[in-house]
This record gives C-alpha cells, sequence and structure tokens, in this order.
C-alpha cells in the first residue's frame, strides 16, 4: 500500500530585539537566572504590557518576504493556562487576526525542482520563562530571563510531503530570518524552534489524524523525528489501528516520539482579546518604509547569481541559502575574481575544509579577501589550480597568506617556455616507446606526457604552456 | 479643619494658618479614633516623614499646590514598601516594590499618604462587605453599608478622616459609595487616568478617579491623577486642562437629559425624590430638562457581568501562589498548590466571578457570552452617542436606593441590582460622576452625573454650579444629619 506523507512546520523564530516584547527588560542570551524580568514579566499585580515596536517592524519584514497579505489592525489575545514558568498565567499571543497572514515561500527540492509552500499566517507572541526539573530533587527551578522575548510565530500550510521537504522548507525559513535580520537563528539556544504537525494517510484520500511533535532544534533531528514519526502512523493504520490526535514529545537520544497530551487532555486556552493592549494598526506609510529598508532577499539573490554571474541554478542555490555563505561568496567576486571559479572554491575547498572542523563560514579562518588573492593568484597564472589546493591548506592551518606561502614553499608556477621546453625534451628523449605509440594514433598518451612533466617540475609548470609545447613537439 | 475642603486646606498651608505635620497629625489622630474600619494600613510614620518633607517644600518656596495635603489611597493602587492588599487574603503579605503611576504623580506634588483605604476583595463588590479585612461601616449610620468597592474611601472622606481619597470604578465603584456616603466622586473618561500599578480587576471597564468633598477639590485632584503613561497603552495621549479653569462658566441652556429607563421601576421612591427635587434646581439655574431613552440600558447588568467577570478570570490567574502572595501550607504538588492557594487566596465573590468569566470564555461558549456582550457594549455605547446628539449631559440616580443595612443583601444577584445605573458608562467609557442631592431618612442621596466622552470640564462645572447653590456636599455625619457647619 502507497502512503502519503503530510508535513506542516510551526517555527518559532525569536526577534533579535534589544528588549523584550511588552516591557524593557534586556532579552541578552546566557544571564543569570531572573536577572533579566522585571515587574511586567514578572507578572506582578499592576503592571500592564506595552508593545515594542521595533517588533512590528520585524513581523512586516517577514511579510513581505514572503508576499504574505498585511493585516493593518491585528489584535493581541490572551491564551490562557497555568504555568509556573508563565508569570500571568496567560501569554500574551495573537489569535483570531494576526499581524501576517496568507503567504508563500519557494523551496527547492533535491530533484533540483522548486515547490511553492504556502505559509498559513505568521503572529506575534511572547516566550515564556524555563522551568528546570534536575537542578534540585524535590523542586522545580523557574527561571524568568526568558519571559517576554519577542517571537514570531510562522505557520506553514500542510504542503510538504517527506521529512526532507520539511528540512528544506525550515532551512529555507532559517535562511531568510537571517537575511532580513530579525532572528540570529541560532539553534542550540533556541532562538529557532521547530514543531512538526505529521500525519499520513492513502493516495487520493482526505487529510489523515495528526500528531505534533515537539522539541526539535536542530534540522537533523527533524528529519528524524519527521521520518519516526511516519514509520510508527503507517505501522498502526497498516494493523488496522487508528492515529490519536496529540502532542507528542521528540526524544533525540532514544530517537523515539513519545506522547506528551492527547487532544482530550490539551488546555482550553480561553482566548480573548487582550483589554490592556490597542489593535496594531499599520500605516501604508510604515509598509513603505519597511519595503524600501528589505535587503536583497534569497530568491532575488538566486536569480541574479545565475542571470547575472552565470551560475548554474544549483551553484545558485547552495550559495544563497545562507545569508553568510552568499556574504562571503560576494565579497570575493565585488573584487573582481572569476564567478565560476569563485563558486568551486566557496562549495568545494573551503565549505569542506569547514565541515570537517565544524565551523561556519563567519568563523572560517581564510577569509574572503585572502580566497580572493588565491584565486586570482591562479587567475594570474601565478600558481595551478592544483598547487592552490596545496596553498589553501597551508593557509587553513595558518602558515601564513596567500603569497609568503607561494613564496616560502617555491610554488610559483614555472611559466619560462624555455625551461619547461627543456624538461619536456628530456621526457620525450626518456620515454621513446610511448612517443612512438602517439605518433601512430594512441592520442590518449598526451595525458601520460602531461604527467612526466608535472611531475619533473614538482606541479609548477604552467598546465597549458605544458599542453601547447607537447603538442607541438609531438606532431 | 478637618471640615475643610482640599482647596480650602490648599489656602491655609499657603498661609500659614497650619503646617501640613499639624494637619497630617490631626488626620492621622481622627483615622486612629475611628471605627468605621475604613483603613486596611495607616502609614503613620511615612505620613509624619511625608509631611515634613512638604513643610520644607513649602518654607523653601518650592513647593507645588498640592504639596503637604493628606490624602487616603484606595488599597488597589501599588505603594512601594506599603502593603497593597487589593482588600484580599492573597495579598495580605504583599509589599509592593514598585508605586502605581497615580501613587507616582501624588508624591512628585509631596502629598501625604495617610493609608490605604478598605474594600472590596480585588474591587468586586457593591458594599464593601467583600473585604478581607472585613466591613466598613457608613459614618452616616453605622449598621449601614458605605457602597463598594471604594467604601473605605467614601467613608474615610465623608467622616473627613481625610480631606480627599483616591477611588476607582469599574461598573460603579467610586459613584455609588460616594453616593451612599454623601460625598462627591468622579469616574473620568476611560483612559484618562492611568491603570499602570493599579491592581486589574476588569481592564477594559476599571478607571481611577477622585473621591472628594466637592466637585471643585475634584477638579483639583483630577488635574493631579489625570494624563498620559507610556506604562498603560490604554491611556489617552491627550492634553490635560486645567479642570479648575471650567469652574466659572454658566449653565445656563445647558441641555440634560433623564433617561426614562433609570426611573422606572426598583428605583426607591425618597431617591427618585430627591433625584427630581436636584434636576428642578437645576432647571432653576437656567438648563434645559429633555427626557432621553437608553433602550439598552437593561442589558447593562448581564453584558457587565459576562465582560468584568471574563477580564477578571485572566487578570486574576496571576495569583497562584509561586511568586508572592499568599500561598497554601505544604502543597503536595503543582496542582495542589494552585488549587488550595487560589481556593484559599480569594474570597467568595471573587472565585464566583473567576467561574462565571473562565465559563463563559470556554470553547463552545465565547460566542455566546463574550462576543454577545461585546456586541451589547458597542449597543450601550451607540445608545449614548444618540442621546449626545440631543442633550450635553445625562442625570439620575446613582444607586436605586440608600445605603442597605450591613448583611441584609444575601444574594449576590440582588447586590448585582444595586449597579444598574452605573455600569452603563463603564461599558461605554465614559465619564461619570454622583454629587450629594440631599438625603432620604438620614442617609445621603447621590445625584448621577454622566457625560460624553472627555466631558469632565463640562461635568466639573455643572457639578460646581450646582454646589455653589445647596450645601449637601458640606453636611458632614461628625455633626449629626442635616447639621450645618
Amino acid at each position: 500500500m502507497t502512503w502519503e506523507t503530510v508535513i506542516g512546520l510551526e517555527i518559532h523564530s525569536q526577534l533579535r530585539t534589544q528588549s523584550k516584547i511588552f516591557s524593557g527588560a534586556s532579552t541578552a542570551f546566557g544571564s543569570k537566572a531572573n536577572t533579566q524580568a522585571c515587574a511586567v514579566d514578572l507578572g506582578f499585580p499592576g503592571v500592564l504590557p506595552v508593545l515594542n515596536e521595533e517588533v512590528v517592524k520585524m513581523a512586516l519584514r517577514f511579510g513581505l518576504s514572503v508576499n504574505a497579505a498585511i493585516n493593518k489592525n491585528s489584535i493581541f489575545a490572551r491564551k490562557n493556562y497555568f504555568y509556573p514558568d508563565l508569570p500571568k498565567g496567560y501569554q500574551i499571543s495573537q489569535f483570531e487576526i494576526p499581524i501576517v497572514g496568507e503567504g508563500s515561500i519557494e523551496i527547492t527540492l533535491e530533484s533540483g525542482d522548486n515547490k511553492t509552500v504556502g505559509i498559513t499566517r505568521a503572529h506575534l507572541e511572547e516566550d515564556a520563562g524555563k522551568s528546570i526539573h534536575d537542578l534540585y530533587d524535590d523542586y522545580t527551578a523557574i527561571d524568568l530571563n526568558r519571559a517576554g522575548t519577542p517571537l514570531l510565530e510562522i505557520v506553514s500550510e500542510p504542503d510538504m510531503s517527506s521529512a526532507k521537504e520539511a528540512v528544506a522548507y525550515a532551512k529555507k525559513i532559517h535562511a531568510l530570518v537571517q537575511y532580513i535580520e530579525i532572528c540570529d537563528g541560532n539553534m542550540q539556544e533556541g532562538s529557532f524552534r521547530c514543531d512538526a504537525n505529521v500525519s499520513v494517510r492513502k493516495q487520493g484520500e482526505g487529510l489523515g489524524t495528526r500528531a505534533e511533535l515537539k522539541n526539535i532544534n536542530s534540522f537533523k533531528f527533524l528529519e528524524k523525528a519527521i521520518n519516526i514519526e511516519v514509520d510508527r502512523q503507517i505501522d498502526i493504520l497498516e494493523e488496522g489501528g487508528s492515529v490519536v490526535q496529540e502532542t507528542r514529545l521528540y526524544d533525540s537520544i532514544k530517537n523515539e516520539t513519545r506522547s506528551m497530551r492527547s487532544k482530550e487532555e490539551a488546555n482550553d486556552y480561553r482566548y480573548f482579546p487582550d483589554p490592556d493592549l490597542l489593535p496594531v494598526v499599520i500605516s501604508d506609510e510604515l509598509l513603505e518604509e519597511i519595503k524600501k529598508d528589505l535587503p536583497e532577499l534569497p530568491t532575488e539573490k538566486k536569480i541574479r547569481f545565475i542571470d547575472t554571474l552565470g551560475l548554474s541554478p544549483y551553484d545558485a542555490e547552495v550559495l544563497t541559502s545562507q545569508k553568510e555563505v552568499a556574504e562571503y561568496f560576494e565579497s570575493i567576486i565585488k573584487q573582481g575574481a572569476d564567478s565560476k571559479l569563485s563558486a568551486n572554491w566557496v562549495m568545494g575547498d573551503l565549505s569542506a575544509a569547514l565541515n570537517k572542523s565544524q565551523l561556519e563560514i563567519v568563523d572560517s579562518p581564510i577569509s574572503a579577501d585572502e580566497l580572493f588573492l588565491l584565486i586570482s593568484r591562479i587567475t594570474d597564472n601565478t600558481i595551478s589550480g592544483k598547487i592552490a589546493k596545496d596553498v589553501f591548506k597551508l593557509m587553513w592551518d595558518g602558515k601564513g597568506s596567500v603569497d609568503e606561502i607561494i613564496d616560502k614553499q617555491g610554488l610559483k608556477q614555472m611559466t619560462d617556455s624555455g625551461a619547461i621546453e627543456s624538461i619536456i625534451d628530456d621526457v620525450i628523449a626518456n620515454n621513446p616507446g610511448q612517443v612512438q605509440q602517439f605518433k601512430d594514433g594512441n592520442s590518449k598518451l598526451l595525458g601520460f606526457f602531461v604527467g612526466q612533466v608535472m611531475k619533473a617540475s614538482q606541479g609548477k609548470a604552467n598546465p597549458k604552456q605544458v599542453n601547447e609545447i607537447l603538442n607541438a613537439k609531438l606532431s | 479643619m478637618h471640615n475643610l475642603t482640599v482647596a480650602e486646606l490648599i489656602k491655609g498651608l499657603k498661609n500659614k494658618d497650619f503646617s501640613s505635620l499639624e494637619l497630617t497629625q490631626h488626620y492621622l489622630d481622627r483615622i486612629n479614633n475611628s471605627d468605621l474600619n475604613a483603613f486596611i494600613s495607616i502609614t503613620e510614620d511615612e505620613a509624619l516623614s511625608q509631611a515634613k518633607e512638604a513643610d520644607k517644600k513649602i518654607t523653601k518656596g518650592s513647593s507645588s499646590i498640592l504639596t503637604g495635603i493628606p490624602y487616603a489611597h484606595k488599597d488597589i493602587f501599588c505603594t512601594k514598601g506599603v502593603k497593597t492588599s487589593a482588600g484580599s487574603k492573597m495579598l495580605d503579605s504583599f509589599i509592593s516594590p514598585y508605586d502605581a503611576s497615580v501613587t507616582k504623580k501624588l508624591n512628585n506634588e509631596n502629598m501625604v499618604m495617610l493609608g490605604k483605604t478598605n474594600m472590596d476583595e480585588f474591587a468586586m463588590g457593591s458594599s464593601n462587605e467583600n473585604s478581607y479585612f472585613g466591613p466598613v461601616q457608613n459614618p452616616w449610620d453605622t449598621n449601614k453599608v458605605p457602597g463598594g468597592s471604594s467604601g473605605g474611601s467614601a467613608a474615610a472622606v465623608a467622616a473627613r478622616l481625610s480631606p480627599f481619597a483616591t477611588g476607582t470604578d469599574t461598573g460603579g465603584s467610586i459613584r455609588q459609595p460616594a453616593s451612599l456616603c454623601g460625598i462627591t466622586g468622579l469616574k473620568p473618561t476611560y483612559g484618562r487616568i492611568s491603570r499602570y500599578g493599579m491592581i486589574a480587576y476588569a481592564s477594559s471597564l476599571d478607571q481611577a478617579g477622585p473621591m472628594t468633598q466637592s466637585a471643585e477639590d475634584a477638579a483639583i485632584i483630577l488635574n493631579a491623577m489625570a494624563g498620559f503613561d507610556k506604562h498603560d497603552s490604554t491611556s489617552a495621549n491627550k492634553s490635560v486642562p486645567d479642570y479648575t479653569q471650567c469652574l466659572k462658566n454658566s449653565i445656563n441652556g445647558l441641555k440634560i437629559g433623564l433617561p426614562k429607563e433609570y426611573f422606572s421601576e426598583g428605583l426607591d421612591s425618597g431617591v427618585e425624590k430627591i433625584v427630581m427635587q436636584s434636576i428642578k434646581e437645576y432647571e432653576s439655574m437656567g438648563a434645559e430638562i429633555k427626557e432621553v431613552s437608553l433602550p439598552n440600558s437593561v442589558h447593562a447588568i448581564p453584558a457587565y457581568y459576562i465582560v468584568a467577570p471574563c477580564e477578571c478570570s485572566s487578570n486574576l490567574s496571576r495569583f497562584d501562589g509561586v511568586r508572592y502572595g499568599y500561598r497554601c501550607k505544604d502543597p503536595k504538588d503543582l496542582n495542589d498548590l494552585y488549587l488550595r492557594s487560589r481556593s484559599e487566596g480569594f474570597g467568595e465573590e471573587v472565585k464566583r466571578r473567576i467561574m462565571i468569566g473562565a465559563y463563559a470564555l470556554s470553547a463552545g461558549y465565547y460566542d455566546a457570552y463574550y462576543l454577545k456582550a461585546q456586541k451589547v457594549r458597542q449597543l450601550i455605547s451607540e445608545d449614548f452617542k444618540k442621546a449626545f446628539k440631543e442633550v450635553d449631559l445625562i442625570m439620575g440616580p446613582v444607586s436605586p436606593t440608600v445605603a442597605f443595612d450591613l448583611g441584609s443583601v444575601k444574594d449576590p444577584v440582588s447586590m448585582y441590582l444595586a449597579d444598574i445605573y452605573t455600569l452603563s458608562v463603564n461599558l461605554a467609557g465614559l465619564p461619570g460622576m454622583s454629587i450629594p442631592a440631599g438625603f432620604s431618612g438620614n442617609l445621603p442621596v447621590g445625584l448621577q452625573l454622566i457625560g460624553n466622552h472627555w466631558s469632565e470640564e463640562l461635568l466639573l462645572n455643572a457639578a460646581h454650579q450646582f454646589q455653589k447653590r445647596t450645601d449637601w456636599h458640606n453636611r458632614s455625619p461628625a455633626e449629626g444629619q442635616g447639621a450645618r457647619r
């Protein structure tokens, strides 16, 4: 039997404001427990929330980036439930009328095809504090530093049909929020969190009962959690059972999902408009201002890389998938480097080295300027591409600048035709058998001669010249 | 000295007839000798040191108009370092770490806080009998209720324990006790005074205001309390006029509307007589009297008793025994902590309203209750809008009866009916006032004045003109009913 998977994601993206969504307290991460919560965050009697205007602008940046409908009058509502890390006994969120309405985003699938994923809505809300259950034996500790931190919850349509698609979408949103500088994207610190709504159905049938997966803090886990959940649901259905609508926690250590609460146990949140806050009114002027202020978006950048730099769609996709990578690449290009060659270096040697050392591109030991120099030394024939790979490794290990390494190691390319000719003459003289075969028509042997020449020149002979001279001498 | 109005005390301080310290000590003595239970906390030490500070400022000439004037603060306003209980066991141990914006404003004037006044728990009640700290007695007859929820403030001003007091009004909590205690009470337009630091009952209805002897005093105190506050998004960013400047205008030609619905069944005939007498007084001052209709006012009680409990059920969720306030002994687990802290910490009426609100907001009932009530609220607003096209002010009774016996109203719904003439004003966000208009038996009767949004100047002037021609507001129970000072 063929099963279809249906996935929708809810992404909580922490907005990069200095202060909280409804108070003046700082949002900095990692401070001593309960030092960044003021009377408002602590829910003291009599305190009132005041909206941080910055979060509205950030939400609008997002909305405009996904071509969403913007609600010019959105409303904050109270989501009521009791929990010790929720000081007021309600979370201020948006319910009926979110600031960002329907939009969409294009993702690139592994096949190279594009797919449009619908965005249902994106709304502003405050984060809760943290409950720490393992600090004391008999008590739960509460840290309210995070209480009141602004979040944009981005809800997708159930448009993804595999874990891989869900990850592609999540990555796309992750890249976007960093491009438009509304979120630092730090998943370890919880700045970007995904919940996945997963269901399966037989081909052509209506939507199945879904489970909501929570507690997923990396793309790797997102993929694993969805796959494991899909398998679980298919097993149940194939055995004639039925899936229960519930919230499930993903346990990355055991690689399993566990029931957290069923639909019946779910809270009735008793949403109603928060009477302490006025509707958020968006003027046309503000929208215009924000539109003007938006940077080039990943999709726009990708198209530009294809159209004006002549990159392949695949290369353009990879290079624009992360803001920092695109910035790194562009700063090489801006200095005049060949775009295809630069793309290969960034996606090839640099990316491999970064992966191996588990570094982000912003922490690369080789700066974009240095990589530009290395690439220039290839195009100006100082070194060959092959030698450049060795130079790159030495640069990575901090052995000096491009030119220092070329100098010190004597790696400068041999471009003196006389010198190359004399090496070629030696090779020809030492290999009369092969010369004869070549002359008899075995043209494949050219590679053999090139190899011998390069070997004799310790790889420094200019390959183009070697080819030319060899061809002339052997014909 | 204690019969002087704030306006008179300001002059006395300026002329050095007495010092703020003398004044303060005098009121403190009166409070300490009073059995009305009008105060939850008497802040004697703080008051005396504030008075000394004020006297220094007065001597140095760096005082403002209200410097050194003592007052009583409803125990719903947060006061830094002083217990702020909201009349509840839940907050019996709560010392606020910050000042409400209103408290700050009065502190900035170097005013002297005598203490915190008794009130119905979390401002829920119309008789002050819902206070954890016991009921307040009506100074005109100690067997009677003072009204509520600002019952302590009203009794304190009526008994001249304080020159004025602050109050809050969610459904009549300034106007009704003002009426029942024979003082002047003003509930301004919603948004006129900051709600920051005022413990929330029903956020969309709560509004602070002055409780004073006279309309002139109300104008003086409103000047100090009003204004935009960046900490309260619902406070209006609207300039504050000098409310004392409007008190000289003639009311000749003023159009006064009497809502026919306010003079129907249920209105005590003694109260009606006094209200009609006062209307005649206005007529004799040149006002035109006209009947108007507020057809949806009959729905005010049900609408209010949905909206207010819904908001309160959420506003009071923060009292969970986790961070401050009452916590039950030896909680077994989290649920037990919540359940017992809230069951033991809240009084009956508060729990009743939380239950009603939580029910009305729950899935499947929201549309039928909360949304419906909001629609009714809209209709009530439109009734007023229509009426104010025809008239400048609306007048009528504040309360259907005079002060009733302590303990006499046992069933909550009958108690809710006491608010029938005051609730609509809150639902529509309008300013309303109660001024002393006479006596029925030996108990005071108030006249209610209702204005359009932001018409406080008109209201205060109309009240002041009445008080220029009558002396009901000057009568005090200390000298016995009907006696003049």
